[in-house]
């Protein structure tokens, strides 16, 4: 299981917790679970949403594997000038 | 394909030189081609009608009128711009922006279009289009716009990420939240708290080169277009999917570009010129005016930022809170919540809290604006940070180093931080002469950090190796500042051969597979590691042939100083064969050399700096002169330094504009007063110091190299580094940037009344 931390806005989109958890090897399983499981948070990863793990910041590449007791936070996805 | 991207200690022959850039002789003799240097045979000249009120419903427009003219071949409206955005909120709101549907949002909206054969055609068909509006109450202030009873813009937007989600409408889009702990835990253990409101006034980034373009679209779906744009592939994407067309009959290619700083991320007017076109049936130029580029691009927001931190006398910051308050003109953004992100993100703090909120306002849609949101954060959190020293009676600098951000620190907006660079930058501005030099009467110091994430993202890089042995890199990512020059540099390292010996070139949209584009310092990071990893391809390559040349099995070749090797007991002694021997044969060893990759680049890693500034005041004038600035930053590796130098220097300068000068200014008719460089005054170089740099390069473990971006994060301190600087000599917290001679005259003259009631 992966403890997934969410920011603010994002805790409304999953019935107000700050942290859910979910079985997921990668990005993209992360994504579509909290899609099954937290259907709220489905526009949201839609728009775009980053992820943090272990400190590193992926926007793009869900194919990024999530090891074991990592730190993962999900993030706005960051514009730049 | 396999490639590693890590960091590995590789030693340097050219990176880390100052080779002549590329594109000087064509930039200096005005050879370089920008945006309107363009022009195709029969072309027409495009135009765009902006509403003059700030907030109206458009209740009728006639351009039959126009349409009549003699010269005019196309008018267009939003009737022209079908809805074609299947839900894509984002998507919908670059449409509305681009051409007004129902409600004109700001001054300067457009309303419809014409193409005609010459200028004058054009304006004069402007004038006979007749727009009936129905002026609608304004507001352009984003404290303003969160007041009840404030004007609402949309009668639909309910604000997002509130639990529950209000039943009213109103100007704040969107609430978001960071941080961690417990902040009122820690002011009860504070020995001393500061808390102090700011507000920042709206700027533009200040481009020299309005947005430009040649745009030719027949009615078979096929076009091109010639631009001037921080991201040649997403504007076609974004075209394509505006005008209804496949991308991939839309081929962009990038001009030479004036400056962009994240306005030029974005499209304004060229899907007009291309639905233009298309209506037309011939080829059209749409040049912005400078008027049209202050009232109808994307300046950053105005904010209004209230902050609070808690610190023991011994200099431990307990707890620290911020309200951000953002506009983002008329539609939705992130840029609050991009405020709240970065707001204590150098600081190592166990309670902090953000709020960010997302405002609606009559004015521009609101662009990126080189890290944007984070200098306006970091003034306000600097200037309180600073006060807080003061207060008790610690050094500004020992002060930041006790509560900075290392390695293992929980971020205020998350994430756990790995090996970080915000210690050493205060650490060498503690031992900068500069820190130690002494001031005059009037003068004063000041210093701050900031902090910018930095991204990575699509990127498609393409090598080849020409007959002669010269090699060619082809990017898909806009040079906005050297970048040529630094894959010219890579590629050359990697391949052991000259650096005159290279060519990088900017493909067009049908060359390349996707780029994201320049922005977020993403350039030197992304397609540098494209190059990288490019590069050594070509390399297995050219290795491949020279094991065809001499017959010999290619594990039996190696590839060192520009030249194929054979290696090991069963190699034979062949005399080393250069690139330029294997490029000459490779007609019959297989075909041309080349080297290609495509990928996502993530792991950018975060972005530190610290800025020193002296600045010395006129108090009968309340004019502020920059006398001295210092930029430290860690640039991670910096493939050419003096690129990397002028980018510190180009962040210190904009940002000594915005804290000083820049403003845009509202009437009460909420019409933009100052639309010019006349009235909006940006800084020359008569107005600068020589910015003095100094480059740190703690490796980023994730790059081959080690870079990081150095574009963006510094323009995130000089705000708040100014802004201590003066208050510093004023002897007085200025807390509303600009800090323009009337707001320094003001801030005096309402200390003295102080002073002179307190006596």
């Amino acid at each position: 299981m992966v403890k997934v931390v969410l920011w603010g806005s994002l805790r409304a989109a999953a019935g107000g917790t700050e942290a859910v958890e979910v079985e997921a090897g990668n990005i993209r399983s992360l994504f579509n679970k909290l899609e099954t499981e937290y259907p709220g948070l489905e526009p949201h990863i839609k728009r775009g949403i980053a992820v943090s793990i272990n400190g590193r910041i992926f926007r793009d590449s869900w194919d990024e594997r999530i090891p074991e007791n990592a730190e993962v936070y999900l993030l706005p996805r960051i514009a730049g000038g | 394909m396999a490639y590693d991207t890590n960091f590995t200690g590789q030693k340097f022959k050219v990176v880390g030189t100052r080779p002549l850039r590329p594109d000087g002789l064509d930039k200096v003799t005005g050879r370089a081609r920008y945006g309107a240097d363009v022009s195709a045979p029969g072309q027409l000249v495009g135009r765009v009608l902006r509403s003059p009120h700030a907030h109206a419903k458009i209740v009728k427009i006639d351009t039959s009128k126009a349409e009549k003219l003699p010269g005019v071949k196309a008018v267009i409206t939003s009737a022209d711009l079908p809805d074609l955005t299947n839900g894509d909120a984002g998507m919908y709101d670059i449409l509305v922006n681009c051409m007004a549907r129902g409600k004109a949002l700001y001054d300067g909206h457009a309303v419809a279009a014409v193409a005609a054969v010459d200028a004058a055609t054009a304006r004069k068909a402007l004038k006979l289009i007749n727009v009936e509006y129905k002026i609608l109450p304004h507001v352009t202030d984003v404290d303003e716009a969160v007041k009840p009873g404030a004007p609402v813009l949309h009668s639909k937007m309910f604000t997002d990420g509130v639990e529950p989600k209000p039943t009213k409408a109103s100007n704040v889009a969107k609430r978001t939240e960071f941080g961690h702990g417990d902040v009122e835990k820690g002011f009860k253990e504070a020995d001393v708290i500061v808390e102090r409101s700011f507000k920042t006034e709206q700027t533009h980034q200040g481009y020299i080169e309005p947005h430009a373009c040649l745009a030719n679209l027949g009615s078979d779906g096929q076009g091109e277009m010639w631009v001037c744009t921080q991201g040649h592939f997403v504007y076609r994407n974004t075209c394509a999917t505006l005008l209804g067309l496949d991308a991939a009959k839309l081929r962009v290619t990038a001009s030479e570009i004036g400056g962009g700083f994240g306005g030029k991320t974005h499209v304004w007017a060229e899907p007009l010129a291309l639905a233009l076109s298309r209506k037309a049936n011939r080829p059209v130029k749409l040049v912005m005016t400078r008027d049209e580029v202050f009232k109808a691009s994307g300046p950053t927001s105005s904010t209004s930022i209230d902050v609070k931190i808690g610190a023991t006398k011994d200099g431990r910051i307990t707890a620290a809170t911020a309200t951000l308050r953002y506009q983002g003109g008329p539609f939705l953004g992130m840029w609050a919540e991009l405020g709240a992100m970065t707001s204590y993100a150098c600081y190592d703090l166990k309670n902090v809290k953000t709020v960010g909120y997302e405002v609606v306002v009559n004015r521009p849609k609101v662009a990126a604006y080189r890290a944007p949101s984070a200098p306006m954060a970091a003034f306000a959190v600097e200037s309180v940070v600073d006060e807080l020293a003061h207060k008790i009676g610690m050094d500004a600098v020992a002060f930041r180093i006790k509560n900075a951000a290392k390695e293992g620190t929980k971020s205020s907006y998350g994430p756990t931080y790995g090996p970080i660079g915000i210690g050493p930058t205060l650490e060498a501005a503690k031992n900068h002469p500069h820190m130690k030099a002494p001031l005059k009467k009037n003068q004063g110091r000041g210093m701050a950090c900031g902090f910018w994430f930095n991204f990575g993202g699509q990127t498609s890089t393409s090598l080849n190796v020409t007959p002669d042995g010269s090699v060619n890199v082809s990017v898909g990512t806009i040079d906005v500042g050297g970048s040529r020059a630094s894959m010219a540099l890579i590629a050359a390292e990697e391949l052991g051969v000259p650096y005159e010996n290279v060519r990088c070139v900017v493909a067009d949209t049908s060359s390349l597979g996707h780029n994201d584009m320049s922005d977020g310092s993403r350039v030197t990071f992304s397609s540098g590691m494209n190059t990288v990893i490019a590069a050594r391809n070509a390399k297995k390559v050219l290795i491949q042939r020279a094991a065809k040349m001499w017959d010999i099995p290619e594990e039996a070749v190696t590839w060192e100083d520009g030249h194929a090797k054979p290696a090991g007991a069963n190699a034979g002694n062949f005399p080393p064969l250069s690139l330029k021997e294997i490029a000459a044969a490779a007609g019959n060893t297989g075909g041309p050399i080349a080297g290609h990759n495509e990928f996502v680049a993530d792991g950018a890693g975060v972005s530190f700096a610290t800025h020193i500034c002296d600045v010395e005041l006129d108090p009968e004038t309340g004019a502020t002169k920059i006398i001295r600035y210092t930029v430290i930053q860690d640039a991670g590796k910096a493939i050419h330094p003096s690129y990397v130098e002028g980018q510190y220097q180009g962040g210190a300068a904009q940002g000594i504009g915005w804290a000083l000068n820049e403003e845009y200014v509202y009437g009460k008719d909420g019409r933009l007063q100052n639309a010019g460089y006349l009235d909006y005054r940006i800084p020359v170089c008569s107005d600068l110091p020589m910015i003095d740099t100094v480059i740190l390069e703690i490796p980023n473990p994730n790059h081959p190299y080690g870079v990081r971006g150095v574009g963006e994060t510094s323009i995130v301190p000089p705000l708040a580094a100014i802004a201590n600087a003066v208050s510093n000599a004023a002897g007085v917290r200025m807390t509303h940037i600009p800090m323009s001679p009337p707001r320094i005259l003001k801030a005096l003259d309402d200390q003295a009344k102080t002073k002179a009631k307190a006596a």
